[in-house]
């Protein structure tokens, strides 16, 4: 991987302007194959980086630029966010495996590049919506690790309240979390609506995956957002497999991006973080400018099984497995353009994989000792309606004291 | 030609400007609610006037939509052909089509929608053309509206109001004429109404409208059409119904009627009957809303009565008369001098062949006759 990576940043290709020649290339899922020389100083001071010409393939559109500037500071940032979510995610599977989270675990060991990468694309005023594999949203969308685990491990201090689990977290700008396969995408219409109808210049990812893109109602999601205009990026995280079955036994068509037929779309090198972010700021642009909906596909991978109870092996081979962790790991790319770039060293990035993972063990810590919500009935009947058991027939007395503001989800 | 028309036949029932008088002999000659209406023995106060049902919703919606400029309507036809049973009429012009917004006939995407604007901040009225439409829509209804405020934690509402017409249409058979109150019913996380008057349209829907949880609105098309007095009280764009508040549309002393939506105006029907042939005085509960549910009026009212019969038009099993005689069982039991009954619809998928649909659904003669048994007069 290294030689490759570094083959790339000696024979810089020639930046192409045409799109037609490129629909015909394939995208890459080389996390490391951007390119960057000459970095400034400071860790603050903007310089350019050249995508691969392989970092996306366009349908009906002209590409986003190749060219990214972002700042020794980012890059740096979006190193750590990534070792937390890969870290978080990890705890999640050991304490799964002491079988201290219940029913349901979709982790998202692999694809952490995309949940990154869009967040360093947008702003906290834009809005995410995605399915169950979530844990990675929720924390960059401003969950903290203590929150998530504590969900997980069903704690009233979790992200919420011990009430959603896995599959349900929200927070300012992201909502949820669900757990129906595809149900999101035309809420997440809805959600551009909303913005739309208020005059406000935010963006909305509806993300779902490649499972869930033959749904009947992401295509009247589609329909409806091309219709209307919404300001929306439909983003299908394509991992290559909807629960056990690989996308081309599921799908007619496998080139996702391409599903919008009246939307023009963009396939990602989801394992680029820089990629990813380009992307994302190129379609909220392009939202802002009124021109309508985008549908996005990241190429992506996951590592692990579908969820806690899959091995993961019975519908790929463990190679494969193998041979992307070991190739094209969205963490391992970064970290290699660091050090390709000299925008800082390997002790430095030790340090920062250092941060993160204390980080994460003290949250975890934190969220074992919480304490699981009191199994009484004004816990169980709250927040079936507002704040308001009594509402609820089959619970009728109730005295809860009302949640402080700070609680709510102010959506402005 | 609007592919609505071709698919959707119950909505060319209603094209007709006074629809009711058209359906009334579809349904039963028995049947003529307006004469209730017209009958009432008492003088109406000054002030009220006479409204339609459809006119009673629309004002509904058209102060709220005034009042609040997060309020929109979207569905099927709500704009330009002003409504597939008109209850939209006028609310385009008015209001521009950036607030009405006529939807693709895409059920489960425009719910969908809506509910996601709904969690984005914004105050949706999503019609369904018919109730038996959001069947495709039901996920959303109920796993995206109904469960996300619990979900979260609390954190995050969903404010949408899900309304249209459900229940019994004539002529249409099994597809377009099913009544789901109880489907709804059972849903946590959702609110159900079901009006029958244009007071209780105007007031319930403005309720709905303004209530932080997801509402279900379930009219019924052959009410549309009906006029009924509105007080001066109800007129005023303040007014709303508070959830969870039976009405006693007559009251009695010797049996109590619960019911629902177009089944009060045949339990009023019946109970004049009753009164005429035996003498019986018959209180009639108009239950208003489903969820939550006035059980308090019905254990009252049993208490008074010691009889009690569940009118609605359901399937029997697992209905809304199966959950109502539970209640009375568990609340009301030592009240009861007899064992509670119900008069539902029947076990079929709707038949379309007029005298078979008949006997489908509650008359006012079914229903006199099973109040008589059970009174034994």
């Amino acid at each position: 991987m290294f030689s490759r990576a570094l083959r790339k940043s000696v024979f810089t290709p020639v930046r192409r302007n045409a799109f037609a020649p490129l629909a015909r290339r394939a995208v890459t899922t080389d996390a490391a194959s951007s390119h960057a020389e000459n970095l400034p100083e400071k860790d603050e001071e903007p310089f350019e980086v050249q995508l691969s010409d392989e970092s996306f393939e366009t349908y009906e559109l002209d590409p986003p630029s190749y060219t990214l500037h972002t700042t020794k500071k980012e890059l740096k940032q979006m190193y750590y966010d990534m070792v937390a979510v890969r870290r978080m995610e990890m705890a999640a599977d050991r304490l799964y495996k002491e079988k201290k989270i219940r029913g349901f675990c979709h982790l998202s060991t692999g694809q952490e590049a995309v949940a990154v990468g869009i967040e360093h694309g947008i702003t906290k005023q834009d809005h995410v919506i995605t399915a169950y594999r979530c844990h990675g949203f929720a924390l960059m969308r401003g969950g903290t690790v203590k929150q998530i685990i504590g969900e997980l491990l069903g704690r009233r201090e979790g992200i919420a309240y011990g009430k959603g689990g896995s599959m349900h977290m929200f927070a300012k700008g992201f909502y949820g979390g669900n757990g129906i396969v595809g149900a999101q995408v035309p809420v997440g219409a809805g959600i551009a609506f909303a913005n739309q109808y208020e005059g406000k210049e935010n963006v909305t990812l509806a993300l779902y995956g490649d499972g869930a893109s033959n749904q009947g109602q992401v295509f009247e999601a589609f329909n409806m957002a091309k219709l209307w205009s919404l300001p929306v990026i439909f983003g299908c995280e394509n991992n290559k497999y909807g629960m056990g079955t690989a996308a081309n036994r599921s799908s007619a068509m496998t080139e996702y991006y391409k599903r919008g037929q009246y939307i023009p779309g963009l396939k990602i090198n989801g394992m680029d973080v820089l990629a990813v972010k380009n992307a994302v700021e190129f379609g909220k642009q392009w939202c802002k400018e009124g021109k309508g909906p985008l549908v996005y596909e990241f190429v992506t991978y996951r590592y692990g099984g579908h969820s806690m109870s899959d091995p993961g092996t019975t519908y790929r081979t463990r190679e494969e497995i193998q041979r992307m962790r070991s190739t094209n790991d969205p963490i391992a790319g970064l970290k290699q353009k660091l050090l390709d770039w000299e925008a800082c060293t390997e002790d430095e990035l030790k340090s920062i994989d250092k941060e993160a993972r204390s980080m994460v063990d003290a949250e975890v810590a934190e969220a074992e000792k919480m304490e699981p919500p009191e199994p009484s009935p004004q816990i169980l009947f709250e927040d079936v309606y507002g704040r308001i058991p009594e509402e609820n027939f089959y619970y009728a007395k109730a005295d809860i004291p009302p949640r402080s503001k700070e609680d709510y989800v102010t959506r402005t | 030609m609007s592919v609505s028309r071709v698919l959707r036949p119950a909505s060319r029932l209603l094209s007709a400007s006074r629809p009711t008088t058209a359906l009334r002999p579809a349904f039963r000659p028995a049947a003529s609610l307006p004469s209730i209406v017209s009958s009432r023995s008492y003088a109406q106060p000054a002030g009220t006037k006479e409204m339609t049902v459809r006119e009673a919703l629309n004002e509904a919606m058209a102060e709220e939509m005034e009042a609040n400029p997060k309020v929109f309507v979207l569905g099927e036809e709500v704009a330009q052909y002003n409504g597939a049973y008109k209850v939209t009429k006028g609310l385009l012009d008015r209001f521009g089509e950036k607030r009405v917004i006529d939807s693709p006939i895409t059920e489960s995407g425009f719910a969908g929608l809506t509910v996601g604007a709904a969690l984005a901040g914004l105050v949706p009225i999503c019609e369904f053309m018919t109730f038996n439409f959001a069947m495709q829509a039901i996920d959303q209804i109920i796993n995206s509206a109904a469960k996300t405020h619990y979900m979260s934690g609390g954190i995050q509402p969903c404010p949408v109001v899900f309304r249209g017409p459900n229940g019994f249409a004539a002529g249409v058979a099994a597809q377009h004429s099913q009544d789901y109150t109880a489907w709804y019913g059972s849903v946590p996380g959702l609110k159900v109404v079901s009006p029958y008057s244009s007071e209780d349209a105007k007031g319930l829907l403005k309720a709905a409208i303004r209530d932080p949880n997801p509402v279900i609105v379930l009219e019924n098309e052959l009410l549309y059409g009906l006029q009924f007095p509105m007080s001066e009280e109800a007129q005023s764009s303040d007014f709303v119904i508070p959830f969870g508040k039976a009405k006693i549309e007559r009251p009695g002393k010797d049996l109590t009627m619960v019911t629902l939506s177009r089944c009060v105006g045949q339990c009023l029907v019946a109970a004049e009957q009753l009164k005429k042939n035996h003498g019986v005085e018959t209180e009639v509960i108009n239950l208003r809303s489903i969820k939550p549910m006035d059980v308090e009026a019905i254990v009252k009212s049993v208490k008074k009565t010691g009889h009690m019969m569940v009118v609605e038009s359901g399937f029997p099993s697992f209905g809304v008369g199966a959950e109502i005689m539970a209640l009375t069982c568990e609340y009301a039991f030592d009240y009861l001098d007899a064992p509670p009954v119900r008069v539902t619809g029947a076990e079929v998928p709707t038949p379309y062949a007029q005298k078979l649909e008949e006997m489908s659904f509650p008359t006012e003669q079914l229903i006199t006759d099973y109040a008589a048994k059970l009174l034994r007069v």
